[in-house]
Protein backbone atom coordinates (compact mmCIF):
# COMPACT_ATOMS: atom_id res chain seq x y z
CA UNK A 1 0.00 0.00 0.00
CA UNK A 2 1.22 3.61 -0.73
CA UNK A 3 1.75 6.28 -2.87
CA UNK A 4 2.62 5.57 -6.68
CA UNK A 5 6.30 5.92 -7.25
CA UNK A 6 7.03 8.72 -9.21
CA UNK A 7 4.75 10.03 -11.58
CA UNK A 8 6.48 12.21 -13.84
CA UNK A 9 5.01 14.76 -16.77
CA UNK A 10 5.92 12.05 -19.52
CA UNK A 11 4.09 9.27 -17.21
CA UNK A 12 1.31 12.10 -18.26
CA UNK A 13 1.44 12.07 -21.57
CA UNK A 14 2.04 8.20 -21.80
CA UNK A 15 -1.31 7.68 -19.99
CA UNK A 16 -3.44 5.26 -22.09
CA UNK A 17 -6.76 6.58 -21.82
CA UNK A 18 -9.22 6.26 -24.30
CA UNK A 19 -12.56 7.90 -25.87
CA UNK A 20 -14.20 10.12 -23.10
CA UNK A 21 -11.24 10.11 -20.99
CA UNK A 22 -8.68 10.99 -23.71
CA UNK A 23 -6.45 13.57 -23.01
CA UNK A 24 -5.06 14.74 -26.11
CA UNK A 25 -1.95 16.06 -24.57
CA UNK A 26 1.28 16.93 -26.95
CA UNK A 27 4.25 18.21 -25.86
CA UNK A 28 5.67 21.43 -27.71
CA UNK A 29 8.65 22.43 -25.54
CA UNK A 30 11.06 21.98 -22.63
CA UNK A 31 11.06 18.26 -23.56
CA UNK A 32 14.30 18.38 -20.93
CA UNK A 33 11.51 19.09 -18.07
CA UNK A 34 9.60 15.66 -19.13
CA UNK A 35 11.24 14.23 -16.09
CA UNK A 36 9.58 16.70 -12.79
CA UNK A 37 7.27 14.78 -11.18
CA UNK A 38 4.10 15.79 -10.46
CA UNK A 39 3.09 15.34 -6.68
CA UNK A 40 -0.19 16.76 -6.25
CA UNK A 41 -3.64 15.40 -8.02
CA UNK A 42 -4.59 18.65 -8.61
CA UNK A 43 -4.71 21.45 -11.50
CA UNK A 44 -4.28 25.33 -10.42
CA UNK A 45 -5.14 28.39 -13.23
CA UNK A 46 -2.86 30.75 -12.71
CA UNK A 47 -4.29 33.68 -12.95
CA UNK A 48 -3.12 36.25 -10.91
CA UNK A 49 0.11 34.79 -10.79
CA UNK A 50 0.87 35.73 -14.21
CA UNK A 51 0.51 39.42 -13.20
CA UNK A 52 3.50 39.07 -10.32
CA UNK A 53 0.92 38.53 -7.71
CA UNK A 54 2.73 34.80 -6.06
CA UNK A 55 0.79 34.31 -2.53
CA UNK A 56 -0.36 30.95 -2.03
CA UNK A 57 0.41 30.67 -5.15
CA UNK A 58 0.33 26.85 -5.93
CA UNK A 59 3.54 26.14 -7.91
CA UNK A 60 3.48 22.34 -6.96
CA UNK A 61 0.54 21.11 -9.32
CA UNK A 62 -0.29 21.47 -12.66
CA UNK A 63 -0.80 25.13 -14.35
CA UNK A 64 -3.40 25.19 -16.61
CA UNK A 65 -3.70 27.97 -19.23
CA UNK A 66 -7.12 28.56 -20.08
CA UNK A 67 -9.04 31.37 -22.31
CA UNK A 68 -8.34 34.10 -19.72
CA UNK A 69 -4.67 33.15 -19.19
CA UNK A 70 -3.84 33.19 -23.38
CA UNK A 71 -5.74 36.77 -23.28
CA UNK A 72 -3.42 38.11 -20.74
CA UNK A 73 -0.36 36.44 -22.47
CA UNK A 74 -1.56 38.44 -25.45
CA UNK A 75 -1.66 41.67 -23.64
CA UNK A 76 1.86 40.88 -22.67
CA UNK A 77 3.40 40.29 -25.36
CA UNK A 78 1.84 43.26 -27.27
CA UNK A 79 3.77 45.36 -24.24
CA UNK A 80 6.81 43.04 -24.54
CA UNK A 81 6.80 42.42 -20.56
CA UNK A 82 7.86 39.45 -19.46
CA UNK A 83 9.48 39.97 -16.09
CA UNK A 84 6.55 38.28 -14.68
CA UNK A 85 6.24 35.32 -17.07
CA UNK A 86 10.19 35.22 -15.84
CA UNK A 87 9.45 35.04 -12.42
CA UNK A 88 6.34 32.32 -12.81
CA UNK A 89 8.92 29.58 -14.06
CA UNK A 90 11.43 30.21 -11.97
CA UNK A 91 8.93 28.71 -9.50
CA UNK A 92 9.86 25.28 -11.01
CA UNK A 93 6.04 24.47 -11.60
CA UNK A 94 5.71 21.03 -13.25
CA UNK A 95 4.55 21.38 -16.67
CA UNK A 96 2.16 24.41 -18.48
CA UNK A 97 -0.54 23.18 -20.19
CA UNK A 98 -2.62 25.02 -22.91
CA UNK A 99 -6.05 24.04 -23.45
CA UNK A 100 -8.24 24.58 -27.15
CA UNK A 101 -4.88 24.01 -28.53
CA UNK A 102 -3.68 26.90 -28.12
CA UNK A 103 -0.01 27.58 -29.35
CA UNK A 104 1.88 30.20 -27.29
CA UNK A 105 4.02 32.18 -28.95
CA UNK A 106 8.11 32.10 -29.50
CA UNK A 107 9.18 34.50 -26.71
CA UNK A 108 6.76 32.37 -24.30
CA UNK A 109 8.76 29.10 -25.53
CA UNK A 110 12.10 30.66 -25.14
CA UNK A 111 11.37 31.35 -21.91
CA UNK A 112 10.12 27.92 -20.96
CA UNK A 113 12.96 26.58 -22.81
CA UNK A 114 15.55 28.46 -20.83
CA UNK A 115 13.69 27.10 -17.08
CA UNK A 116 13.41 23.65 -18.20
CA UNK A 117 9.28 23.39 -18.34
CA UNK A 118 7.36 21.32 -20.54
CA UNK A 119 4.73 22.92 -22.33
CA UNK A 120 1.70 20.97 -23.20
CA UNK A 121 -0.99 21.58 -25.51
CA UNK A 122 -4.54 19.98 -25.49
CA UNK A 123 -7.35 20.63 -28.35
CA UNK A 124 -9.61 20.15 -25.49
CA UNK A 125 -11.68 23.15 -24.12
CA UNK A 126 -10.48 24.06 -20.23
CA UNK A 127 -13.78 22.33 -18.57
CA UNK A 128 -13.69 18.91 -20.19
CA UNK A 129 -9.81 19.42 -19.73
CA UNK A 130 -9.91 19.81 -16.18
CA UNK A 131 -12.54 16.98 -15.94
CA UNK A 132 -10.49 14.42 -17.47
CA UNK A 133 -7.39 15.47 -15.75
CA UNK A 134 -9.03 15.26 -12.27
CA UNK A 135 -10.23 11.54 -12.67
CA UNK A 136 -7.25 10.47 -14.37
CA UNK A 137 -4.67 12.23 -11.44
CA UNK A 138 -7.31 10.69 -9.10
CA UNK A 139 -6.79 7.16 -10.46
CA UNK A 140 -2.94 7.40 -10.34
CA UNK A 141 -2.71 8.97 -6.63
CA UNK A 142 -5.59 6.89 -5.39
CA UNK A 143 -4.51 4.20 -2.39
CA UNK A 144 -3.09 0.67 -4.17
CA UNK A 145 -2.29 -2.75 -2.74
CA UNK A 146 -1.47 -5.74 -4.55
CA UNK A 147 -3.49 -8.76 -2.96
CA UNK A 148 -3.11 -12.01 -3.17
CA UNK A 149 -7.12 -14.07 -4.22
CA UNK A 150 -8.08 -14.52 -7.51
CA UNK A 151 -10.87 -11.58 -8.81
CA UNK A 152 -14.13 -12.95 -11.04
CA UNK A 153 -17.32 -11.36 -11.77
CA UNK A 154 -20.23 -13.22 -10.93
CA UNK A 155 -23.72 -11.81 -12.32
CA UNK A 156 -22.51 -8.40 -12.82
CA UNK A 157 -20.67 -8.31 -9.65
CA UNK A 158 -17.50 -8.50 -8.28
CA UNK A 159 -16.33 -11.41 -6.33
CA UNK A 160 -12.73 -11.33 -4.73
CA UNK A 161 -11.71 -14.56 -4.07
CA UNK A 162 -9.40 -15.04 -1.19
CA UNK A 163 -7.58 -17.65 1.00
CA UNK A 164 -4.49 -19.93 1.29
CA UNK A 165 -2.25 -21.68 -2.11
CA UNK A 166 -3.87 -24.04 -2.73
CA UNK A 167 -7.39 -23.97 -1.51
CA UNK A 168 -9.39 -23.80 -4.34
CA UNK A 169 -9.76 -20.35 -5.80
CA UNK A 170 -8.06 -21.09 -9.00
CA UNK A 171 -10.67 -24.12 -10.04
CA UNK A 172 -13.17 -22.59 -8.21
CA UNK A 173 -13.18 -19.11 -11.03
CA UNK A 174 -13.02 -21.99 -13.83
CA UNK A 175 -16.14 -23.30 -12.59
CA UNK A 176 -17.60 -19.84 -12.35
CA UNK A 177 -16.20 -19.23 -16.02
CA UNK A 178 -17.60 -22.64 -17.14
CA UNK A 179 -20.95 -20.97 -15.67
CA UNK A 180 -20.84 -18.20 -17.65
CA UNK A 181 -18.95 -15.51 -14.78
CA UNK A 182 -16.16 -13.47 -16.15
CA UNK A 183 -12.36 -13.49 -14.92
CA UNK A 184 -10.99 -10.13 -14.30
CA UNK A 185 -7.75 -11.98 -12.55
CA UNK A 186 -5.62 -14.56 -11.31
CA UNK A 187 -3.46 -14.33 -8.19
CA UNK A 188 -2.85 -11.04 -7.77
CA UNK A 189 -4.88 -8.26 -7.91
CA UNK A 190 -4.36 -4.68 -8.36
CA UNK A 191 -6.84 -2.75 -5.82
CA UNK A 192 -7.16 0.88 -5.79
CA UNK A 193 -9.23 2.47 -4.08
CA UNK A 194 -10.96 5.73 -5.92
CA UNK A 195 -13.33 8.59 -4.41
CA UNK A 196 -12.25 6.89 -0.78
CA UNK A 197 -15.44 4.62 -1.00
CA UNK A 198 -15.07 2.96 -3.75
CA UNK A 199 -12.61 -0.46 -5.07
CA UNK A 200 -11.10 -1.34 -8.55
CA UNK A 201 -9.61 -4.36 -9.19
CA UNK A 202 -7.56 -5.33 -12.04
CA UNK A 203 -4.56 -7.34 -13.07
CA UNK A 204 -1.56 -5.90 -12.05
CA UNK A 205 0.30 -6.54 -15.16
CA UNK A 206 -2.77 -6.11 -18.07
CA UNK A 207 -0.44 -7.75 -20.82
CA UNK A 208 -0.13 -10.81 -18.37
CA UNK A 209 -3.51 -11.15 -16.99
CA UNK A 210 -6.58 -13.51 -17.77
CA UNK A 211 -4.52 -16.64 -17.79
CA UNK A 212 -5.33 -19.09 -15.04
CA UNK A 213 -3.06 -21.43 -13.52
CA UNK A 214 -4.87 -24.91 -12.64
CA UNK A 215 -2.74 -27.36 -10.81
CA UNK A 216 -2.37 -30.40 -13.01
CA UNK A 217 -3.04 -28.69 -15.91
CA UNK A 218 -0.88 -25.52 -16.06
CA UNK A 219 -1.26 -22.03 -16.81
CA UNK A 220 -4.53 -21.21 -19.15
CA UNK A 221 -5.46 -18.40 -21.36
CA UNK A 222 -8.90 -18.17 -20.32
CA UNK A 223 -9.83 -15.36 -23.42
CA UNK A 224 -8.77 -17.97 -25.37
CA UNK A 225 -10.33 -20.84 -23.92
CA UNK A 226 -13.49 -19.53 -23.42
CA UNK A 227 -13.82 -16.60 -25.63
CA UNK A 228 -14.07 -12.71 -24.82
CA UNK A 229 -17.08 -13.16 -23.31
CA UNK A 230 -15.05 -14.76 -20.07
CA UNK A 231 -12.60 -12.47 -19.55
CA UNK A 232 -13.36 -8.36 -17.83
CA UNK A 233 -10.54 -5.87 -17.84
CA UNK A 234 -11.38 -3.94 -14.73
CA UNK A 235 -14.06 -4.20 -12.23
CA UNK A 236 -15.28 -2.60 -8.99
CA UNK A 237 -15.47 -5.15 -5.49
CA UNK A 238 -18.04 -5.48 -3.81
CA UNK A 239 -17.52 -8.57 -2.18
CA UNK A 240 -15.33 -11.04 -0.33
CA UNK A 241 -15.10 -14.75 -0.29
CA UNK A 242 -12.47 -16.50 2.11
CA UNK A 243 -12.44 -19.95 1.16
CA UNK A 244 -10.49 -21.71 4.17
CA UNK A 245 -10.02 -25.64 4.40
CA UNK A 246 -13.45 -26.95 6.35
CA UNK A 247 -12.32 -26.61 10.33
CA UNK A 248 -14.80 -29.00 12.36
CA UNK A 249 -13.36 -26.77 15.46
CA UNK A 250 -14.93 -23.44 14.08
CA UNK A 251 -18.25 -22.52 14.06
CA UNK A 252 -19.17 -21.49 10.57
CA UNK A 253 -22.63 -18.93 9.71
CA UNK A 254 -25.56 -21.42 9.62
CA UNK A 255 -28.35 -19.07 9.76
CA UNK A 256 -26.93 -15.84 7.25
CA UNK A 257 -27.84 -13.16 10.28
CA UNK A 258 -24.19 -11.49 10.66
CA UNK A 259 -23.43 -9.60 8.21
CA UNK A 260 -19.25 -9.84 8.03
CA UNK A 261 -17.38 -7.36 7.17
CA UNK A 262 -13.79 -7.09 5.66
CA UNK A 263 -11.57 -4.04 5.29
CA UNK A 264 -9.38 -3.32 2.12
CA UNK A 265 -7.84 0.44 1.92
CA UNK A 266 -10.08 1.89 4.47
CA UNK A 267 -13.11 0.61 2.94
CA UNK A 268 -15.78 -1.85 4.20
CA UNK A 269 -16.88 -4.70 1.83
CA UNK A 270 -19.49 -7.97 2.45
CA UNK A 271 -17.60 -10.84 3.23
CA UNK A 272 -18.12 -14.33 3.70
CA UNK A 273 -16.24 -17.32 5.03
CA UNK A 274 -16.53 -19.87 2.78
CA UNK A 275 -15.25 -23.80 4.20
CA UNK A 276 -13.74 -25.53 1.92
CA UNK A 277 -14.10 -29.51 2.06
CA UNK A 278 -15.14 -32.42 -0.87
CA UNK A 279 -18.40 -32.63 -2.00
CA UNK A 280 -18.91 -28.84 -1.35
CA UNK A 281 -19.21 -27.09 -4.98
CA UNK A 282 -17.84 -23.90 -4.29
CA UNK A 283 -18.76 -22.30 -7.40
CA UNK A 284 -22.15 -23.07 -6.81
CA UNK A 285 -22.24 -21.49 -3.11
CA UNK A 286 -20.16 -18.60 -4.24
CA UNK A 287 -23.01 -17.74 -7.08
CA UNK A 288 -25.24 -18.67 -4.47
CA UNK A 289 -23.97 -15.84 -2.53
CA UNK A 290 -23.71 -13.42 -4.65
CA UNK A 291 -27.31 -13.88 -5.60
CA UNK A 292 -28.83 -13.73 -1.83
CA UNK A 293 -26.58 -10.37 -1.83
CA UNK A 294 -28.34 -8.99 -4.51
CA UNK A 295 -31.75 -9.71 -2.95
CA UNK A 296 -30.50 -7.99 0.70
CA UNK A 297 -29.70 -4.90 -1.59
CA UNK A 298 -33.05 -4.83 -3.13
CA UNK A 299 -34.68 -5.30 0.24
CA UNK A 300 -34.99 -8.73 0.82
CA UNK A 301 -33.34 -10.23 3.53
CA UNK A 302 -33.97 -14.19 3.49
CA UNK A 303 -32.81 -14.92 6.66
CA UNK A 304 -34.26 -12.09 8.47
CA UNK A 305 -37.59 -13.12 6.46
CA UNK A 306 -37.56 -16.61 7.58
CA UNK A 307 -36.71 -15.74 11.12
CA UNK A 308 -39.87 -13.35 11.51
CA UNK A 309 -42.23 -15.44 9.45
CA UNK A 310 -41.41 -18.73 12.24
CA UNK A 311 -42.06 -16.13 15.03
CA UNK A 312 -45.13 -14.85 13.47
CA UNK A 313 -46.03 -18.78 12.80
CA UNK A 314 -45.25 -19.66 16.78
CA UNK A 315 -47.18 -17.00 18.13
CA UNK A 316 -50.62 -17.94 16.09
CA UNK A 317 -49.84 -21.38 16.88
CA UNK A 318 -49.79 -20.58 20.62
CA UNK A 319 -53.18 -18.39 20.12
CA UNK A 320 -54.60 -21.29 18.53
CA UNK A 321 -53.69 -23.53 21.48
CA UNK A 322 -54.77 -20.92 23.85
CA UNK A 323 -58.21 -20.88 22.31
CA UNK A 324 -58.52 -24.21 21.94
CA UNK A 325 -57.70 -25.01 25.34
CA UNK A 326 -60.63 -22.20 26.36
CA UNK A 327 -62.82 -24.02 23.98
CA UNK A 328 -62.69 -27.17 25.89
CA UNK A 329 -62.56 -25.56 29.29
CA UNK A 330 -59.06 -26.40 30.28
CA UNK A 331 -57.69 -23.66 32.25
CA UNK A 332 -55.31 -21.32 30.19
CA UNK A 333 -51.64 -21.30 31.14
CA UNK B 1 8.45 -13.37 10.96
CA UNK B 2 12.35 -13.87 9.22
CA UNK B 3 12.94 -11.35 6.30
CA UNK B 4 15.59 -11.33 4.02
CA UNK B 5 16.52 -8.90 0.93
CA UNK B 6 18.24 -10.25 -1.78
CA UNK B 7 19.05 -9.51 -5.29
CA UNK B 8 17.46 -11.37 -8.65
CA UNK B 9 21.05 -12.06 -10.64
CA UNK B 10 19.72 -14.04 -13.13
CA UNK B 11 19.54 -12.37 -16.44
CA UNK B 12 16.46 -13.04 -17.57
CA UNK B 13 14.78 -11.81 -13.79
CA UNK B 14 12.20 -13.73 -12.78
CA UNK B 15 10.11 -15.53 -16.10
CA UNK B 16 8.37 -18.61 -15.90
CA UNK B 17 10.89 -21.25 -15.25
CA UNK B 18 12.39 -19.61 -11.97
CA UNK B 19 8.89 -18.83 -10.97
CA UNK B 20 7.84 -22.16 -10.88
CA UNK B 21 10.90 -23.01 -9.24
CA UNK B 22 10.37 -20.86 -5.97
CA UNK B 23 6.56 -22.03 -5.46
CA UNK B 24 7.53 -25.83 -6.08
CA UNK B 25 10.29 -25.19 -3.27
CA UNK B 26 7.90 -22.54 -1.19
CA UNK B 27 5.18 -25.07 -0.73
CA UNK B 28 7.57 -27.52 0.56
CA UNK B 29 6.95 -24.97 3.61
CA UNK B 30 4.32 -24.88 6.59
CA UNK B 31 4.79 -21.11 6.63
CA UNK B 32 3.40 -18.48 4.67
CA UNK B 33 6.03 -16.96 2.46
CA UNK B 34 5.68 -13.71 0.61
CA UNK B 35 8.04 -11.97 -1.68
CA UNK B 36 7.48 -8.22 -2.35
CA UNK B 37 8.95 -5.57 -5.35
CA UNK B 38 8.12 -1.86 -4.28
CA UNK B 39 4.76 -1.75 -3.25
CA UNK B 40 3.85 -5.28 -4.44
CA UNK B 41 3.72 -7.71 -1.80
CA UNK B 42 2.48 -11.52 -3.57
CA UNK B 43 2.23 -14.78 -2.24
CA UNK B 44 5.63 -16.86 -2.86
CA UNK B 45 3.33 -20.21 -3.34
CA UNK B 46 1.13 -18.23 -6.10
CA UNK B 47 2.42 -18.56 -9.62
CA UNK B 48 0.98 -15.88 -11.31
CA UNK B 49 1.37 -13.69 -8.94
CA UNK B 50 5.19 -14.31 -8.98
CA UNK B 51 5.12 -14.08 -12.79
CA UNK B 52 2.75 -10.96 -12.69
CA UNK B 53 5.44 -8.80 -10.24
CA UNK B 54 8.00 -8.69 -13.39
CA UNK B 55 11.40 -8.90 -11.34
CA UNK B 56 13.56 -7.92 -13.60
CA UNK B 57 17.83 -8.96 -13.82
CA UNK B 58 19.33 -6.68 -10.25
CA UNK B 59 16.17 -5.77 -8.96
CA UNK B 60 16.35 -6.22 -4.99
CA UNK B 61 13.35 -8.19 -3.51
CA UNK B 62 12.13 -8.81 0.52
CA UNK B 63 11.36 -12.33 0.87
CA UNK B 64 9.66 -12.43 4.54
CA UNK B 65 7.67 -15.40 6.05
CA UNK B 66 5.95 -16.52 9.18
CA UNK B 67 5.18 -20.02 10.82
CA UNK B 68 7.29 -23.06 11.69
CA UNK B 69 9.68 -22.79 9.48
CA UNK B 70 10.23 -19.69 8.75
CA UNK B 71 14.01 -19.29 9.05
CA UNK B 72 14.98 -22.68 6.76
CA UNK B 73 11.80 -20.66 3.96
CA UNK B 74 13.40 -17.57 3.83
CA UNK B 75 17.08 -19.37 3.75
CA UNK B 76 16.10 -21.86 1.12
CA UNK B 77 14.51 -19.47 -1.72
CA UNK B 78 17.29 -16.79 -0.68
CA UNK B 79 19.69 -19.58 -1.45
CA UNK B 80 17.97 -20.56 -4.78
CA UNK B 81 18.38 -16.71 -5.96
CA UNK B 82 21.35 -16.45 -4.81
CA UNK B 83 22.22 -19.33 -7.02
CA UNK B 84 20.52 -18.01 -10.35
CA UNK B 85 17.67 -20.92 -10.18
CA UNK B 86 20.61 -22.87 -11.29
CA UNK B 87 20.92 -21.05 -14.79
Amino acid sequence: MGMPKSFTVLDLLDLDLKDHNALQLVCISGRKGLTRSITQPDINRPGLALSGFFEDFNSRRIQLFGNGETSYLKLLSQKNYWDDIEKFFSQQVPCCIFSNAFHPEPKFLEITERHGCPVLVSELNSSDFTVRIIRALDDVFAPQRTIHGVFVEVSGMGVLIRGDSGVGKSEAALELIERGHRLVCDDAVDIRCVSGNTLLGKPVNPALGHHLEVRGIGIINVAQLFGVAAIQYQKEIEMVMELEIWDPQKEYERLGKHDKTTEILGVKLPSMEIPVKPGRNIAIIIETAVMNHRLKKMGIHSSQEFQENVIQWLESENARNVYLRKTKGEPAQ
Amino acid sequence: MVEKVVTVKNRAGIHARPAGMIVTLANKFESQIFIEKDNDKINAKSIMGLITLGVLCNTPIKISATGPDEQKAVDAIALLIDNRFEE
